[in-house]
């Protein structure tokens, strides 16, 4: 078995909480470990507030981590060399309007990784990387002296994605980058994810709440909350037979645009909202909204285990 | 036969803006019966909030209707002068709107926000008013209702102060609501909350509701009839089935086509190519001509007629002429 080309294990990621002179932690990333695979998808799905962008985040070292040790290729990323990693990791953002600076052209925007790892001998290549970059994407090349405002929301979300590519990364983490598209937008950016996966061998950490996009693009589906992952498996598998009784009641709120589907299937609607991750509750996290929920639940906290067939889940009941 | 309850005939909305005059609502008419639930779906810009916005008359200043006609129990709304339209507001006809975050005053505890609705559409005052609005907050499912009466917006969550809308919307029992993407800020286990809540209740109370969303699958679940909008224009209606089984024009088929569903899970996804048409230029003929596949020389410069496909399906789209359907 070949090694993966991305290793979290133990992520932790803390954020204080100042309240005059105490302060509290809250715990956003609890303790998140996966593997991705060379030109593989990792789906990270889960509510909001669930730590799903952190753990993307601190992964690139966005926010330093509190724990835990990412690896990327066997070697492991830390502070000093995280500049050189950024060549290798990547990141699209969710929002297009806010992750271009609106003041710079689209062949600075999209030159500007090129410039900070210097990969040009001199600016005519650099021009000649950026529209090849544009070309990869399905930009024109007369967009390149444009500014970001200057175009759509899918435009732009290809703009961050050709600036992500600029570097040839092996990996890209991808943070809800078609939440904010239009329905017909999306299917065009998820087929570009897609081709320039199978052209370029680029795997992602794709993370989104839109359950049906993450199935169709992910090998793999991770399901969080509140700081921990409480599900791993196959995306098909994972969705057809989901076992913990999160991921069950998750699946079974997504919305299908199927009417004859949508009238016959049973919504298992969970209780209240997502405790504070502030006030952790004791034990497993989910046991105060879990149907299954016993003692055991409230004292000690399930792990992630095998299942059979690569397929983890962490709870003590299923 | 069932009661038509709201009649939008032919409606207009322009607004005008320093680029031009922009029609956001180019013909629309439709009906809405009593206990039905209407869905409204299309992309940004398509005119399907402008459509909501214009029924209860609340435009922002640059916008206007321009023509066309909407009928409340016979009565023409279009007529109705300000203050007719705020006994209109909230008591006959209400909205939710799609930021629960933004909608509710900020300095005013969440409880005295559905009271002071009630207390200005009923003869509720005072305890009465009071009790009423502890009853709806129950109604909506929320737990411990006299201690969320007092706090504040900011105190909630997301869930939570959509569900207060939602009691705020329904406390004068009105007989139309209209929910614009009530849930498209929520995430999908609040979501199914919301929705299964505001299916109830239109059961419980026999209300119409309009709901305008761009998410097929929230559509899928809850509506009995469905209008697609593109372009400021309805390009197909029907039966809930009938869309989504047998789409008759070629925007709602590419629609259908460009979102992942469970029969086609590992195909490769078909996206409508070009983006959303610019409603300061549209086309002389079809509105959707510039990204369809099957476009004719007659979708460039005729405006497509809607045309009966069966009992409970209407389509605009030169296709279904093509393929000898005419109307009568």
């Amino acid at each position: 078995m070949a090694e993966p080309l991305v290793k979290v294990e133990d992520l932790k990621q803390y954020f204080p909480i100042r309240n005059g002179l105490k302060v509290n932690w809250l715990k956003a990333v609890d303790g998140v470990s996966f593997e991705i695979n060379a030109s593989e998808t990792l789906g990270l799905v889960g509510e909001s507030g669930c730590g799903k962008t952190t753990v993307g985040r601190s992964m690139l070292r966005l926010y330093e981590p509190t724990g835990g040790k990412v690896t990327f290729d066997g070697t492991e990323i830390t502070k000093s060399n995280i500049q050189q990693m950024r060549k290798e990791m990547q990141m699209v953002f969710q929002d297009p309007y806010s992750s271009l600076d609106p003041r710079m052209t689209v062949e600075d925007i999209i030159g500007e990784p090129l410039d900070v790892h210097h990969l040009y001998a001199n600016k005519a290549e650099r021009h000649e990387k950026v529209l090849d970059l544009m070309d990869q994407v399905g930009l024109k090349a007369d967009h390149a002296a444009r500014y970001a405002h200057e175009f759509s929301g899918g435009q732009r979300q290809r703009i961050g994605i050709a600036r992500a590519l600029a570097v040839n990364p092996g990996f890209i983490v991808c943070d809800e980058p078609v939440s904010a598209l239009d329905v017909s937008i999306q299917a065009q950016v998820i087929n570009m994810f897609e081709e320039l996966q199978n052209k370029l061998g680029v795997a992602y950490l794709f993370i989104a709440h839109d359950l049906l996009v993450v199935r169709h693009i992910s090998k793999r589906i991770a399901v969080m909350y509140l700081g921990r992952i409480v599900e791993v498996a196959d995306a098909d598998e994972l969705c057809d037979e989901p076992q913990h009784p999160y991921s069950q009641s998750l699946l079974s709120a997504v919305p299908i645009p199927d009417p004859k589907i949508a009238r016959e299937r049973k919504r298992i609607v969970l209780e209240g909202d997502v405790p504070s991750p502030l006030h952790m509750p004791s034990g497993c996290p989910f046991r105060t909204r879990c149907r299954y929920a016993t003692e055991k639940c409230a004292l000690e906290r399930p792990e992630l285990t095998d299942r059979g067939g690569d397929h983890f889940v962490a709870c003590w009941n299923k | 036969m069932s009661e038509t309850i709201l009649s939008v005939q032919n409606l207009h909305t322009t607004f005008t803006t320093n680029a031009g005059t922009v029609t956001a609502v180019n013909g629309v008419s439709f009906n809405l019966d009593k206990g039905e639930i209407l869905g409204i779906v299309g992309e940004s810009g398509s005119g399907k909030s402008v459509t909501a916005y214009s029924i209860m008359q609340i435009l922002a200043e640059n916008g206007r209707i321009s023509e066309g006609k909407i009928f409340y129990k016979g009565e023409d709304l279009t007529t109705w002068d300000e203050s007719r339209m705020r006994s209109f507001r909230g008591k006959c006809c209400s909205i939710i709107f799609q930021d629960p975050m933004t909608s509710l005053n900020p300095v005013y505890t969440a409880g005295s926000q559905i009271v002071e609705a009630i207390e200005l559409h009923t003869d509720k005052r005072g305890d009465a008013a009071k009790k009423r609005a502890l009853e709806m907050l129950d109604l909506v499912g929320i737990n411990e209702p006299e201690r969320r009466f007092k706090q504040y917006p900011f105190e909630l969550s997301g869930g939570m102060r959509q569900r207060i809308m939602i009691a705020m919307a329904l406390a004068c029992e009105p007989d139309i609501l209209i929910a614009d993407e009530p849930t498209t800020a929520l995430d999908v286990t609040i979501q199914a909350q919301i929705l299964e809540e505001i299916q109830n209740l239109q059961k419980k109370m026999g209300m119409s509701v309009i709901m305008v969303t761009h998410d097929l699958g929230v559509i899928a679940s809850l509506c009995d009839n469905i209008i697609v909008m593109y372009g400021g224009s309805i390009c197909e209606r029907g039966t809930a089935d009938e869309i989504f089984y047998n789409p008759r024009h070629e925007y709602t088929k590419g629609l259908l086509r460009s979102i992942p569903s469970i029969n086609n899970m590992k195909k490769k996804l078909v996206p409508i190519a070009g983006s959303p048409v610019n409603m300061l230029n549209l086309p002389a003929g079809c509105a959707f001509c510039t990204r369809c596949d099957e476009a004719m020389k007659i979708c460039l410069t005729d405006k497509p007629e809607e045309i009966q496909i069966n009992e409970n399906h209407l389509a605009s789209c030169w296709m279904n002429v093509k393929e000898g359907l005419t109307n009568g």
